[in-house]
């Protein structure tokens, strides 16, 4: 970082907060996070955008933060996995379903795969499980195959559901 | 353990969430990858491009001076430390010296104030190589004229985990050789009523543990530290401390959470490298891999095996011989352990009179190969439990059966001067059958399978804990079990929760810092639970029985006079917890009790293996036979664990691990062409999704109390991977009647066995 690099200032939403930061114009969303900011929940693993573990939300809409540029999250809203708890540490249904169906084991996966499952749910609170498979196909876990991650978003989507009620 | 086979549980047998849980979803576990310290400056590798070359010249001067660099390691700065490591044999230089074995091998290390710095740097080394003409099959190491890898003579490691010799280090390509033999295999073959014979192919696959390998190193006048992403660092303190000629004490290892392991991460990897990088630095440095650079550090053996089962004219098995190449790339590492433990399990777990298996493992200028999940029994029960399904039909009986008839009962000798068997696999069979509805009309072009290993566990037992008991009733455990997953913080504190009698919530865990927590030997070949678990509860006994004699002191009685109860004693009216014969004993309301336990080769753990691993896998599929692809319907496994401290666990590590070995079967492969990996990505290199996951899995226990662990618990969590390309191939037979003899079993290999058979 002592580099004489040309910076820039960004401006974006974080977890529901106003933040600028400097960073170089090549920085990914996933370095900002990570180095600059110290949110290490956000997991960097292929670096090719295919396994998901890197998975924040931009607008509600999960990217592959490890390919993303920082840049391209100006003036919009970033949800990292530090910003899913309420503030007085109640867990979002999503990782309490997570917690209680075992889904994840060396949870190196878990942090992108939450933000997935949110998006999901946000945009479709009672998916079916092909629905779930479809939309999740993209994100890797190695140690649980899958099964109980895919009961843990079932749960959450309707424990969300009777809540609404 | 028949006298606890009664008890009530209060905490284990039970599923209670995992103690890393909330940590785990809001992403505040810390893994090597998220870990900064004060002056740290980062390494990047340069790797060789050749498989097999002579190091000509190294010039680092130009990356030097680059901005932001602070040194660069290459075999020109080793002088003053031994460079070479392995724990089975010292084969293996920190970084290339004098020549490259593998195209990828590290060559030079740049460190700079920050990675991007240290990768702008690595195109300004200049290396001049003299390119050698590499091996790159088992065949082609065993030629008369091949050339040599390692010109060598080696140490071999006194930790190897066995007690044969190693062949590594005499001149020749072998790495290992090893064989087994009992009765006349000649006399049955010749006897036999039935015979079948094949070639088959396991190949290289890569563990994808997703958290890349890591360290951060900061070796000073004090010694070493090293944060590492490693399994064993109790391995890798070994390594260390002879690499840098320093007393136990001054190296420490400390390793938090791991992002997966499957045993890719057993024993030492990049350690050496990134302390040798701090020794030239002079301040911390961290070396975070690249999955990329992951899958040019460390892959399975791929397994060339030759076979031979035998049946009499009653369908008991009378014979098995197999010849086995392994190909353990351009370094040992664990391979001879893994030469050794594939001979053993290429037996299956069945009682056969007559069996010869001959194995060598071979150098070659391809990624080094070692442990992976199961180490070295999927690649032998690929054939094995294919010759089990091709003699059934053979001899015309249901291949299910035939298993039953001849899988090993409990309490049978049928391995030579090992544990007889403590699982109960025609159990386990006939649940998995039932899972899958085995005997239940078939769609067309759908197949099942069931099938079975037993591996001689690879846990050796050396292991020690510390269980302090506070003045608060809490309590900590010191454990050098590392948690990657599998659930160790969760299993161990349910355990001194039983003994102890104080709330789970109570238990804390400490793990995996050499410099505090007591030697565990690894955390691997599945023995946490059966090894540190019965430290664990051996330890919190030895706590009670010195608060017993505190309580005593206490309440001014003999220690006759004391009766333990559920978390504390009683002596006629009086009952105090531990909390208050703590608290009592110190007259202060702190201080501590630490109660301690050394698990060594002796009593119940003296026969090895300390248990016998074993477990069934059920499938269905469906093939399509126009394309050849194949669909998993569905999935069953059985442990075979003795009893589940936490169901949902043991559970958890059956469908990881058949998962695992669902992608070999179907797809997972490390691809080479000529001396260079072509699917080294993980873009290329094709793992198992959401969509590959059956529609029907069914996770079933067997919990027998018939281990030699706490309550009667057995190890889990490699065996559901071991029999599932075969499972996959007998499948496949069945339900389109072609036989392929290698994994994976490709779209286009399927394709082309139709294609064939329809000719």
């Amino acid at each position: 970082m002592t580099d004489s690099k040309q910076t820039l200032q960004l401006n974006f939403q974080l977890n529901g907060k106003a933040l600028e930061v400097e960073c170089e114009a090549q920085e990914t969303l996933a370095e900002v996070l990570r180095d600059r900011l110290n949110l290490t929940g956000t997991k960097i693993s292929c670096e090719v955008q295919v396994c998901g573990a890197c998975t924040v939300l931009v607008d509600g809409l999960p990217v592959s933060s490890c390919t993303f540029l920082a840049y391209e999250a100006r003036d919009k809203n970033v949800l990292t996995i530090e910003g899913l708890a309420r503030p007085d540490g109640t867990l979002h249904p999503i990782q309490q379903a997570f917690i209680d169906e075992f889904a994840f084991q060396c949870g190196f996966c878990t942090p992108g795969m939450i933000l997935a499952a949110k998006s999901l749910l946000d945009e479709n609170p009672k998916p079916t499980e092909d629905d779930i498979v479809h939309y999740m196909d993209g994100n890797i876990c190695r140690c649980t195959g899958y099964v109980p991650i895919v009961r843990a978003i079932q749960k959450a989507a309707s424990g969300m559901a009777k809540k609404e009620k | 353990m028949s006298g606890e086979k009664k008890r009530e549980f209060h905490v284990v047998n039970h599923s209670v969430p995992r103690r890393d849980g909330r940590a785990k979803v809001t992403g505040k576990a810390p893994y090597v990858s998220d870990l900064k310290l004060a002056g740290m400056a980062y390494a990047k590798v340069l790797r060789s491009p050749y498989a097999h070359a002579r190091i000509v010249s190294i010039d680092a001067s130009r990356a030097a001076s680059r901005p932001g660099v602070v040194a660069v390691l290459t075999q020109n700065d080793l002088q003053g430390i031994n460079p070479y490591y392995g724990h089975a044999v010292k084969d293996h230089p920190l970084i290339a010296i004098e020549k490259v074995r593998y195209a990828g091998e590290p060559v030079a290390a740049v460190i700079a104030e920050s990675e991007r710095a240290a990768f702008e740097a690595l195109e300004f080394i200049d290396v001049r190589y003299e390119e050698l003409k590499p091996v790159l099959t088992p065949k082609e190491a065993l030629e008369k004229e091949a050339p040599l890898l390692h010109e060598r003579k080696f140490e071999a490691g006194a930790l190897r985990g066995f007690e044969g010799e190693v062949t590594a280090g005499k001149g020749t390509n072998i790495c290992q050789q090893h064989h087994i033999q009992w009765g006349d295999v000649e006399e049955a073959f010749k006897k036999a009523a039935a015979v079948v014979e094949g070639e088959y192919y396991f190949p290289m696959t890569y563990a994808y543990a997703m958290e890349a390998y890591v360290a951060i190193a900061d070796v000073n006048d004090n010694g070493i530290t090293i944060y590492s992403s490693a399994q064993h660092p109790f391995m890798v303190r070994h390594d260390l401390k002879s690499v840098f000629n320093l007393p136990v004490s001054r190296v420490r290892l400390i390793v938090p959470f791991v992002g997966g392991g499957y045993g890719s991460k057993s024993y030492t990897k990049i350690e050496p490298l990134v302390a040798a990088c701090s020794w030239k630095a002079k301040r911390p440095v961290k070396l975070q891999l690249t999955v990329e650079e992951a899958m040019l550090t460390t892959r399975s053996d791929d397994a060339y095996t030759w076979m031979r089962t035998a049946v009499d004219s009653k369908g008991k098995i009378i014979a098995r011989q197999a010849k086995i190449y392994m190909n353990t790339g351009a370094y040992a590492e664990n391979s001879p352990l893994v030469v050794e433990k594939s001979t053993n399990r290429c037996v299956g777990p069945y009682a056969i009179p007559n069996v010869l298996i001959e194995n060598c493992s071979l150098y070659t200028n391809t990624v080094p190969a070692s442990s992976y999940r199961g180490f070295g029994c999927a690649q032998v029960t690929l054939p094995g439990e294919s010759q089990i399904d091709e003699l059934a039909a053979k001899i015309g009986k249901d291949p299910y059966e035939f298993r039953m008839q001849n899988v090993a009962k409990p309490g049978e000798e049928f391995f030579p001067k090992m544990r007889p068997f403590d699982g109960t696999l025609k159990e386990d069979l006939e649940i998995a059958a039932k899972a899958i509805g085995w005997k239940e009309p078939l769609a067309k072009g759908h197949g099942r399978s069931v099938a079975c290993s037993g591996s001689d566990a690879g846990a050796y037992p050396l292991t020690s804990t510390a269980v302090r008991v506070h003045a608060d009733g809490s309590v900590t455990i010191m454990t050098g079990s590392t948690e990657l997953g599998q659930g160790s913080h969760t299993v161990l504190p349910q355990i001194a929760a039983e003994e102890l009698g104080v709330p789970f919530d109570e238990v804390n865990v400490v793990s995996s810092d050499t410099a505090i927590t007591p030697y565990d030997r690894s955390t691997g070949a599945s023995r946490t639970t059966t090894l540190m678990g019965s430290a664990v509860l051996e330890a919190s006994r030895e706590a009670i029985q010195q608060m017993v004699v505190m309580a005593a002191d206490v309440l001014k009685v003999k220690i006759e006079e004391i009766e333990v109860i559920r978390g504390g004693v009683r002596c006629g009216e009086a009952q105090l917890n531990w909390s208050e014969v703590i608290s009592k004993f110190y007259a202060l309301p702190d201080g501590e009790v630490i109660g301690r336990s050394y698990i060594r080769k002796s009593g119940k753990f003296s026969q090895l293996p300390v248990f016998w691993e074993a477990a069934c896998t059920g499938v269905e599929v469906s093939v399509d036979e126009e394309t050849g692809k194949i669909k998993m319907e569905k999935l069953a496994t059985v442990g075979d664990v003795g009893l589940a401290i936490n169901p949902a666990l043991a559970e958890g590590q059956d469908i990881g691990a058949a998962t695992m070995g669902m992608g070999i079967g179907l797809f997972e492969e490390l691809v080479y062409e000529g001396p260079q990996l072509v699917n080294g990505s993980i873009l290329d290199y094709r793992l198992p999704r959401f969509s590959d996951m059956p529609k029907e899995v069914e996770l079933h226990l067997v919990q027998n109390q018939d281990g030699v662990g706490p309550y009667g618990a057995k190890g889990g969590g490699e065996a559901s991977l071991n029999s599932m390309a075969a499972n996959i191939a007998n499948a496949v037979d069945r339900a389109v009647g072609v036989r392929i003899r290698s994994a994976p079993l490709t779209p286009e290999k399927v394709w082309r066995a139709l294609k064939d058979r329809k000719q």
